[in-house]
């Protein structure tokens, strides 16, 4: 099995950093796809759900006597039907110790509280036949006062949830005075109010719906030893756990599969009533289920995102450095707290700071109950919405003094010598690089002419007006050291699993805990593994999305993928070079001290001897000739905690033009320079950020859930509810300035969420920028040529009913009800208008 | 029940179908052409984009007896003798899928778009896909395919 070979005298390519195409396409591309509703088993039942209509009603009485009599139809259930063998669903993030948490059940017995929610489940023998039953059960409700606006519902005058007493659920702050990380905000924002400059703000993040392509789709076969579920979601494992521990069966008994996942954007991290009615009703039939839901269904009831409202007040002093941050938020929660809920603002607690050195901050954030459904994580997941307010409020700032957005940025952003870097917030930035990217952004985006033509377009008159806007973001990702999580009281850690195996024939088999669903996994991580292992790239096989194969892992979400789960990969990498290299010594006899390791081959140190990691897996596994006492096997598995989170960057530019005879935009340019680490495949990187981008962009233009006065969920369908088509947006401008990671082995940092979370701020900005000259404010997303059309016409807040309010933030008598910013400078207190 | 007969990705096959039942469903559900997806209810998204007699429709808006004698190609049904479409190809080389689940009717729609049009501008291939809903890829990549498979010079 010895092999000698020459050392070899050039280096070979190596796999990271290279623009591989991905292995996943080829399945992806001919239509050999495994989709959760593409499952077909023999004597398979299937589901179609009775919904309420109102978004908050008693139930009187179900009559399923007809839906029953229908041809093929096996049983309806209604929530007394399954009573406690449903299970419950479960808040993993209680985000205070007396949080209010309404039960939350999968089909509740006696009361709806939101439209959509399920009150009956039709079990038959096809879809179809499902669904026409379904129209045939009979319900009875007693219509409730529904809490639908989230203001109203947070000063309790409509209770969503009658018994619980309170729509208020937890009340979360940070103040860095009592942390001891910064001064008190307050004292910084009287300073200010003296002698400085204060900007007080109110900004809505619109509700958003994830709208991944695939609609959620379950199946549970129940027979066998072991209960398999199929199901469309990012979060195998977490799933498992959770419905062992609600529906009393042991998790051992229990696999789940996430099969090929069609894009989830935090849509698919929950744990959905859909999924553990289809589990209670093969269990009860013993028969294999499926449920698959319509888009309808899936735009009505899948969980929701954003929601809040925001309050900011900024001080200043008057040469812009800001001294003091205080951000008031309420959001809702919908129904019920869902998975994660609650805590989805919170993670924002840690970013309102952003790349900024502000001595002082005050964060607090009141979760409110409503009777809509319920809201959790969306692609950022309250980084977004955190991004927005810092990055809004920084323009208006800048406004403020009259200098340009980035100059008041620049005065405030840490400085690439500070790093590392500890914020206001707490957290350790480790490593960045702000000037470098701006300056690359500016240059590729063309910032000075633009804004030369900007002034031309102003002084003529013109009708098309241009907006330059900016986003200078950073975001936490990697989610997450446990113990952070363990001090946020979250359910679970943040640890990631990985193994390989060798495999006789020298393919490599690795598996993941993380549960791609588009991101690409299996190139990027056989890129690492080729690497380390000095193993062909298509000889490395990434497994994944299994609980039966990959039997520990945390999923994927949060931007961890890479960062915790590549991570892992590498020390699992690591250990089966360690534990090769004695075979390696023995083969080759030499001393295993001697033994080095370099592309893929074990060399004895000053000789050319040498044996291929291959042939040591191949010795290992026919095991003839090993060291004595050593197990025969190289496969190492390794569990990966991560020290710290990462702190992804960048600079966006967006130029718009406005048409101010209708309010119409249209999107010039947009350039962005992130700095993301170490780059493992440019060209996933680059598709991550477009898709990032567009949805980002979408929540500023085009994206709302829109709910009519008694609850009912307007935008639910693809007509109503404005996902971007090709026609809708541009070719954007990446580029990338690296600073590498501290945090982890490869450099890495976050990639998944970044474009959503910068660039929603960015094109507001370039909206507002187009036509300040107006006298406007401030507009409400979704920028619709409308609401943009109203602004210009009414030159003060415009835009809606809704934005009026927004845009004067009358919440602080200081301001003397004008709401908007003072410079208390001795001259006449001026808004800010131009 | 009524009894079609049709060819779908070259084979004859023949059923008896609801009058109801869509052209999607008969593929994916009689067929097994699981290949060909439904993204939504109201014939927006375009995930369910076949050929039918050589043109593009979105098989969730056609009835299964509607292709009574018709010839339908599906996503499966586009390579041939093992090749690659040079869309599919071009969908590969430049990253134009995430999750894939809309890229085989994105790939359905653009080689229709390209029968049509084989030299097409930037705008005439985003308005040519517009029925065809993305969430992932931002669809910066899937212009730049159908560009890449019309033998156009693209930048990055
Ligand atoms: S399934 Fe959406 S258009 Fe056909
Ligand atoms: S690749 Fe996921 S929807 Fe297009």
């Amino acid at each position: 099995m010895t092999a000698t070979q020459d050392a070899p005298t050039t280096e070979p390519r190596l796999e990271i950093g290279r623009d591989r195409r991905r292995k996943e396409d080829q399945r992806l591309i001919t239509g050999r796809t495994k989709w959760t509703d593409n499952i077909q088993i023999n004597g398979m039942l299937h589901l179609a759900m009775v919904r309420s209509p109102f978004a908050h009603a008693k139930i009187t009485n179900i009559d399923v006597s007809e839906a029953k009599a229908s041809r093929n139809v096996v049983d309806v259930l209604t929530g007394a039907d399954l009573a406690e063998t449903q299970g419950v669903l479960i808040n993993a993030w209680p985000i205070t110790p007396d949080q209010v948490t309404p039960t939350h059940l999968p089909v509740p017995a006696d009361r709806v509280s939101f439209a959509g929610e399920i009150v009956a489940v039709v079990v038959a023998r096809s879809q179809a036949e499902a669904r026409d039953a379904a129209e045939l059960v009979d319900v009875d409700y007693e219509e409730l006062p529904a809490a639908l606006d989230l203001k109203e519902a947070a000063a309790d005058t409509v209770l969503a949830h009658p018994d619980l007493g309170t729509n208020k659920s937890a009340l979360w702050k940070f103040d860095s005075a009592e942390a001891g990380t910064g001064g008190d905000v307050e004292e910084a924002i009287s300073k200010a109010r003296e002698g400085g400059v204060v900007i007080e703000r109110e900004f809505r993040q619109q509700r958003l719906i994830p709208a991944f392509m695939e609609p959620r789709s379950t199946v549970v076969d129940p027979t066998g030893e072991q209960l398999t579920m199929w199901s469309a979601t990012q979060i195998p494992h977490i799933l498992r756990f959770a419905l062992a521990a609600t529906t009393g069966m042991p998790e051992s008994k229990i696999r789940v599969i996430a099969p090929d996942v069609g894009g989830g954007f935090g849509g698919k991290l929950q744990t959905t009533p859909e999924e553990w009615i289809t589990v209670a009703v093969a269990r009860r039939t013993g028969k294999p289920v499926k449920f698959t839901e319509t888009r309808s269904e899936s735009l009505m009831s899948a969980h929701h995102g954003r929601d809040q409202w925001q309050k900011l007040t900024l001080a200043a002093e008057k040469d812009g450095t800001v001294t003091g941050l205080k951000v008031e938020l309420l959001a809702d929660l919908g129904s019920y707290v869902s998975l994660v809920g609650g805590g989805v603002p919170v993670l924002g607690a840690f970013m309102f700071n952003a790349i900024y050195k502000f001595p002082a901050y005050h964060f607090a954030c009141q979760t409110v109950l409503t009777n809509k459904t319920w809201t959790d994580a969306y692609r950022g997941a309250g980084r977004p919405e955190a991004t927005f307010g810092i990055e809004r409020i920084m323009d208006e700032l800048a406004l403020e003094l009259g200098v340009d957005p980035l100059e008041v940025r620049e005065k405030n952003w840490i400085k690439a010598e500070e790093f590392p870097f500890t914020t206001v917030a707490g957290l350790e930035y480790d490593s960045g690089n702000y000037e470098a990217a701006t300056a690359k952004a500016k240059e590729m985006f063309g910032y000075d002419e633009l804004r030369a033509e900007q002034k031309q377009r102003r002084e003529s008159g013109d009708k098309v007006q241009l907006g330059i806007g900016v986003s200078t973001f950073t975001e936490m990702c990697g989610l997450a050291p446990s113990r952070v999580l363990g001090s946020l009281d979250y359910g679970a850690g943040g640890w990631e699993h990985a193994s390989v195996r060798m495999l006789a024939t020298g393919k490599v088999e690795i598996v993941t805990g993380a549960s791609a669903h588009g991101q690409g996994h299996e190139t990027a991580f056989s890129q690492i593994v080729a690497d380390r292992l000095g193993v062909p790239f298509e000889d490395v096989e990434v497994l994944h999305g299994d609980t039966q194969v990959a039997a520990k892992g945390l999923d994927t979400y949060g931007s961890r993928s890479l960062v915790v789960g590549g991570e892992a990969l590498v020390k699992a990498t690591d250990k089966v070079v360690e534990k090769a290299k004695p075979v390696a010594a023995h083969l080759l006899e030499a001393n295993v001290e001697d033994i080095e390791f370099k592309a893929g081959s074990f060399g004895v140190r000053g000789t050319d001897a040498a044996v291929s990691i291959q042939d040591v897996a191949g010795a290992v596994f026919v095991a003839h000739n090993l060291p004595d006492g050593m197990e025969p096997s190289l496969d190492s598995d390794a569990t990966y905690d991560p020290i710290n989170f990462n702190y992804p960057h960048g600079t966006h530019l967006c130029a718009m033009e406005v048409d101010t005879e209708t309010g119409q935009v249209k999107m010039r340019k947009y350039t962005c320079v992130d700095d993301i680490g170490n780059v493992i495949n440019p060209l996933i990187v680059e598709g991550q950020v477009h898709g990032g981008l567009v949805q980002g962009i979408a929540q500023a233009l085009w994206e709302e859930a829109v709910y009519d006065d008694s609850g009912t969920l307007v935008s639910a369908s693809f007509v109503d509810y404005l996902v971007p088509t090709a026609a809708d947006t541009i070719n954007y401008d990446v580029g990338h300035n690296t600073t590498p990671s501290l945090t982890n082995t490869l450099g890495t940092k976050g990639v998944g969420e970044a474009g959503t979370i910068a660039s929603t701020p960015a094109v507001v900005n370039s909206v507002l920028d187009a036509i300040r000259q107006f006298g406007v404010k401030d507009i409400q997303m979704p920028c619709t040529p409308e609401r943009v059309w109203k602004a210009i016409q009414d030159g003060t807040a415009g835009a809606t009913e809704d934005t009026v309010g927004a845009a004067a933030a009358h919440f602080d008598p200081a301001t003397d009800g004008e709401g908007q910013s003072q410079r208390h400078d001795g001259n006449s207190s001026e808004g800010a208008g131009q | 029940m009524t009894r079609i007969e049709l060819k779908v990705d070259g084979a004859t096959v023949s059923d008896d179908v609801e009058p109801r039942m869509l052209l999607v469903q008969y593929l994916r559900e009689k067929l097994g052409k699981t290949g060909t997806v439904i993204g939504c209810d109201t014939s927006n998204c375009g995930a369910c984009t076949v050929h039918l007699d050589g043109r593009s429709v979105k098989s969730c808006n056609v009835l299964a007896v509607q292709a009574d004698g018709a010839e339908v190609t599906t996503i499966e049904g586009l390579a041939t003798d093992g090749e690659l479409h040079p869309v599919q190809a071009a969908f590969h080389e430049c990253h134009a899928l995430q999750c894939g689940f809309c890229t085989p009717g994105m790939i359905m729609q653009s080689v229709d778009l390209l029968k049509d049009n084989p030299n097409p501008s930037e705008a005439e291939i985003r308005v040519g896909i517009e029925g065809n809903l993305c969430r992932c890829t931002g669809y910066h990549n899937i212009v730049k395919a159908v560009q890449t498979a019309a033998g156009q010079k693209t930048e990055a």
